[in-house]
């Protein structure tokens, strides 16, 4: 019986009830986003359970929808694969659906949340449906629901124009990746069945068809374009910081957290399952593409002082990341190490997994931060923490899991995309054996300049004075934002301590795609011992690291309060400097002032320095303005030409209109006897 | 017998608890020789500590519960990582907790609350220390890990015992990947450990310093901790130096007998690893924060050149 689909079709399902009663009970906003969130919650709890169960029993299920166009049914099929991106989506939906009915108190007395609900429920659906489709045409179908609700979410505050700039952006991008994801599909289904008939389709026609290796390059580039634009692979990053940060923070928490792993996933299926037979280079380009991306990201993230968008560069950084795994597991099939390939894999996954816990923990406390402040720029922020507790604390784990910091989770997942770094000496071809070590060293970098982003976002964010010339009433996040909050930290927290048994459940993955296992390794020696490949090898332990420490930082506690020492508060010394003021502090600029100059030739920077010309005398002057532009260079290459090519073709074609109705009736007539002629 | 193992790994943070202090000291007095002063003594790091853990902490009046909890924190970490290198035997349970990847993990957790500490307060001395702090960690990173890819090439292993055991198992040969990577890993430590030419750790001069400029606020019981675990942190990097590169001495397993030969063969080591430090620290001045990329850069090349040397002669 496949009951595991069904539920997962009952749960996407489900999600039509809000968009159906919305216009019913618009009237009452406060009954609507109970029931929406609510029934998004249910939903994403149904989800969760079809897809783990999935991946844990590692089998496949299909079935046949009777809609579709006439005989070309749509069909369905639950795998670990896609069980496993269901349980990353339905994990986030349920905490950022509880998240956002505290959420959105904040925009109801302000604006109707009634479009907001219904596109909600309908992108969460749309992602569902992604992983859910086994042919092309549902799963631009549904690829298509996705971007639009989104793009709708985004322009939610519509009356802004950077948030319709944004929305207008978004939409060019996803287009042109949907095109060419399309494209890719087209030649795979009329390679597998002739480009006469349709019933390539299917995936699984594509599945049974061998490609020759040209036509099968050309789809998995043009698959990989569409993928990576979604993805906001480096160059084709620009949306991603100008959309993630203007849509509502919860729906950030969506896009960011699960919406661009349905691109990681679909370069999996591409690759591993449909196409199946590659070459080595295909992986080395995600490899490539993947250390642009991360190392890029997280230098532009340094660079920003505007929250939402220093957490949307991130996510450039850590799609970079779980391409480097990826990237490497294609890399080891090619040479036909699936056991390598597995570990590469489920690094990278992992890192999915991962990634989608804390950068959505992370944008739901950026939410909390501007829900209470109404500001999204950090350097007027600071001292929060001692405003917002709990809104802190909970930030601080998700910055110490992306940091890749143990005990939490994203430290594992690095850790094992080194491990699989480290085996590349066992690779047969001599040059990739000397510059694969390179990406390790790059990965490196990644992750310490992370950490020093973080130091950063949290220290200019909730530390020190607040910053800001005026003071607002901030006031700590609601119980529905904190337990959406707390269930994300948790997770991030038990998905570092228990990587192994994780692990466990996620194999039936690389057996499906590689056919084989790494739990008989990676648990040889029980659940607290991660031991990919072999114990002599390496090993890392959660749990000992995450008691060890504790234990440790108690004892030493408690030994030095034996004597009750009291402690005195006094104001700050600072050397004895007495005229301290909080504009002194250390602000997001400043603090990245030295890897801006270390790097700074990777963007365009343009750094003003001028002194007020009142001043008495010019040794001291009365002020001083100071103006920094940190612009994308990529822009200026890619995009720009591209702007101006179509304006300029606009332009030409524009001439066309006349605005008398002879010409345009001219028009038609020479139409229709050019196809008359031709056709 | 099955309780010793864990007898060693008691021994081994006690000795580094006891040790650390005293191998400071002897860096100190190592230095007042010569640079012609007269020293307080190898146990003046004693009376130090013991100094500020008497004291009453006095605390900013915004500090909040970050600030506290770090020194608690970086403490914990030095002791843990004092429990998972080899310093007297490679017998040790713990020791397959963590590899050097994690080791060097554990060290990026104490300086990332450090550098919030640093913030935690809102001056402008903080700031500054963490943002140079955290600039230099990620140029050292890439540069350590390059110098970690490289060790383990030969031993086909990340974990630390098993890279001093296939070293002690095989014949002492000179390899030139190990010589370069040495050399790297050197660089690196005197930028993690914040010795001359990266950081002075003996200055409070406003503009120059690193880590000092974090810990300003600091009194009473954290310094204390906060300064011990700096102290246990130069020592672990040393020990981690010995295992990785010249574990000759270290007890190999099951072997009860060789540990007071081991504690010996730690302590000649631990001095010479002094004599060595004192004599970069005195030969060579601070650099300027901007030239770090090129020192940061050239440890990162000298470990690219351990690896390529390990695939072209070896």
């Amino acid at each position: 019986m496949p009951w595991q689909i069904d539920l997962a079709s009952y749960a996407v399902s489900m999600l039509l009830l809000p968009v159906v009663l919305a216009p019913v009970i618009a009237r009452n906003q406060r009954l609507l986003s109970a029931i929406a969130f609510m029934v998004a919650s249910v939903s994403s709890l149904v989800m969760i359970v079809a897809g783990a169960l999935t991946v844990w029993s590692g089998r496949t299920q299909k079935i046949v929808l009777l809609i579709g166009l006439p005989d070309l049914p749509f069909h369905l099929r639950l795998d670990p694969l896609s069980g496993f991106f269901l349980t990353v989506i339905g994990l986030l939906a349920l905490f950022v659906s509880v998240y956002s009915k505290g959420y959105v108190k904040g925009i109801l007395a302000k604006r109707s949340i009634t479009s907001l609900t219904i596109f909600y429920c309908i992108f969460l659906a749309g992602m569902y449906m992604v992983v859910l489709s086994d042919d092309a045409l549902i799963f631009l179908i549904s690829w298509e629901v996705m971007a639009a609700a989104s793009y709708f979410l985004v322009m939610f505050e519509n009356e802004r124009i950077e948030n319709r700039r944004a929305a207008f952006l978004y939409m060019v991008v996803a287009h042109v990746g949907a095109i060419a994801i399309l494209l890719s599909f087209g030649v795979l289904a009329g390679l597998a069945a002739g480009f006469g008939s349709f019933s390539g389709y299917t995936f699984d026609a594509m599945r049974a068809a061998k490609f020759p290796l040209e036509w099968a390059t050309a789809a998995f580039l043009l698959s990989f374009f569409g993928f990576a634009a979604k993805a906001g692979v480096v160059p084709l990053h620009v949306w991603l910081p100008e959309a993630h940060p203007v849509a509502p923070s919860n729906v950030s928490a969506l896009m960011s957290g699960v919406m661009l792993k349905t691109a990681i996933y679909g370069i999996i299926r591409v690759t591993f399952d449909l196409i199946k037979v590659f070459p080595w280079w295909w992986g080395a380009i995600v490899l490539i593409l993947g250390l642009i991306s991360a190392v890029m990201g997280v230098l532009y993230a340094l660079m920003q002082h505007d929250l939402k968008r220093l957490l949307a560069y991130h996510s450039v950084e850590n799609i970079g990341i779980i391409l480097i795994g990826v990237g490497l597991a294609m890399i080891f099939t090619s040479f036909n190490m699936p056991l390598l390939a597995a570990l590469a894999l489920i690094a990278g996954i992992y890192h999915t997994l991962n990634h989608a816990m804390f950068k959505g923990l992370l944008f739901m406390g950026a939410g909390a931060v501007l829900h209470a402040t109404h500001e999204r720029n950090m350097e007027e922020m600071g001292g929060l923490i001692h405003m917002m507790p709990w809104t802190a604390a909970l930030f601080l784990v998700g910055c110490v899991s992306i940091s890749a910091l143990p005990p939490f989770n994203g430290f594992v997942s690095e850790w094992l995309t080194f491990q699989a770094f480290l085996l590349s000496p066992s690779l047969p071809s001599p040059l990739l054996k000397l510059l694969i070590p390179m990406g390790a060293a790059l990965l490196a970098l990644t992750g310490a300049l992370a950490a020093a982003c973080f130091v950063k976002a949290f220290g200019v964010t909730f530390l020190g004075h607040w910053r800001g010339h005026h003071r607002p009433n901030v006031h700590e996040a609601d119980w529905f934002m904190r337990i959406g909050m707390i269930m994300a930290a948790f997770t991030c927290l038990l998905l570092g301590i228990f990587p192994t048994i994780l692990i466990g459940w996620l194999d039936t993955i690389p057996e499906q795609l590689l056919g084989t296992k790494i739990a008989t390794t990676a648990g040889a020696f029980g659940w607290m011992w991660l031991t990919p490949v072999a114990y002599e090898r390496a090993s890392y332990s959660g749990p000992i690291v995450f008691c060890g420490i504790l234990v440790v930082v108690l004892a030493a506690y408690l030994i030095l309060h034996v004597r009750p020492g009291a402690i005195q508060r006094v104001p700050i010394w600072d050397c004895g400097f007495e005229k301290i003021n909080q504009r002194m502090q250390y602000n997001a600029t400043s603090f990245s002032m030295p890897i801006r100059r270390i790097f700074g030739f990777l963007f365009h920077v343009k750094e003003q320095v001028r002194i007020s010309p009142q001043a008495a005398h010019k040794a001291f002057p009365k002020k001083l303005y100071y103006s920094l532009r940190v612009r994308d260079r990529f822009w200026g290459w890619l995009y720009k030409p591209v702007i101006e090519l179509s304006f300029w073709v606009s332009r030409k074609v524009g001439r066309l209109q006349q605005g008398r109705i002879q010409a345009y009736l001219i028009y038609s007539f020479l139409t229709i006897i050019v196809l008359l002629v031709f056709l | 017998m099955i309780l010793y193992p864990f007898l060693i790994e008691i021994l081994q943070v006690l000795i580094l608890l006891a040790a650390a202090p005293v191998f400071v000291g002897w860096v100190r007095v190592l230095k007042c020789w010569t640079q012609g002063r007269s020293s307080a003594g190898i146990f003046q790091p004693y009376r130090d500590i013991r100094k500020l853990l008497s004291k009453d902490v006095v605390l900013a009046e915004n500090a909040s519960w970050v600030f506290r909890f770090t020194p608690y924190l970086v403490f914990g970490t030095a002791v843990i990582a004092g429990g998972i290198i080899p310093i007297l035997s490679v017998d040790l349970p713990l020791a397959a907790t963590a590899d050097v990847i994690v080791l060097a993990a554990l060290f990026a957790i104490a300086r990332f609350f450090t550098a919030l500490a640093g913030m935690d307060i809102g001056t402008a001395f903080g700031g500054m220390g963490s943002s140079r702090e955290m600039t230099i960690a990620s140029l050292a990173e890439p540069a350590m890990l390059m110098a970690i890819f490289t060790m383990s090439l030969a031993s086909r292993s990340t974990s630390l015992s098993h890279m001093a055991e296939v070293i002690l198992s095989g014949q002492p040969v000179l390899r030139p990947s190990i010589a370069f990577a040495l050399f790297a890993f050197v660089l690196i430590a005197l930028a993690e450990t914040g010795r001359i030419p990266v950081d002075n750790p003996a200055t409070h001069l406003e503009l120059t310093m690193i880590h000092e400029a974090m810990i300003l606020e600091y009194s009473g019981r954290h310094l204390a901790l906060i300064e011990w675990a700096s102290m246990m942190k130069l020592f672990l990097f040393v020990v981690l130096g010995i295992a990785a590169f010249a574990p000759w001495g270290i007890a190999p397993s099951g072997n009860l007998f060789a540990l007071p030969a081991a504690f010996l063969f730690m302590s000649l080591k631990l001095g010479a690893a002094g004599v060595a430090l004192v004599l970069i620290e005195t030969g060579l001045a601070k650099m300027r924060l901007f030239r770090l990329t090129e020192f940061l850069g050239s440890a990162f090349l000298l470990a690219t050149l351990g690896m390529l040397s390990y695939f072209i002669l070896e």
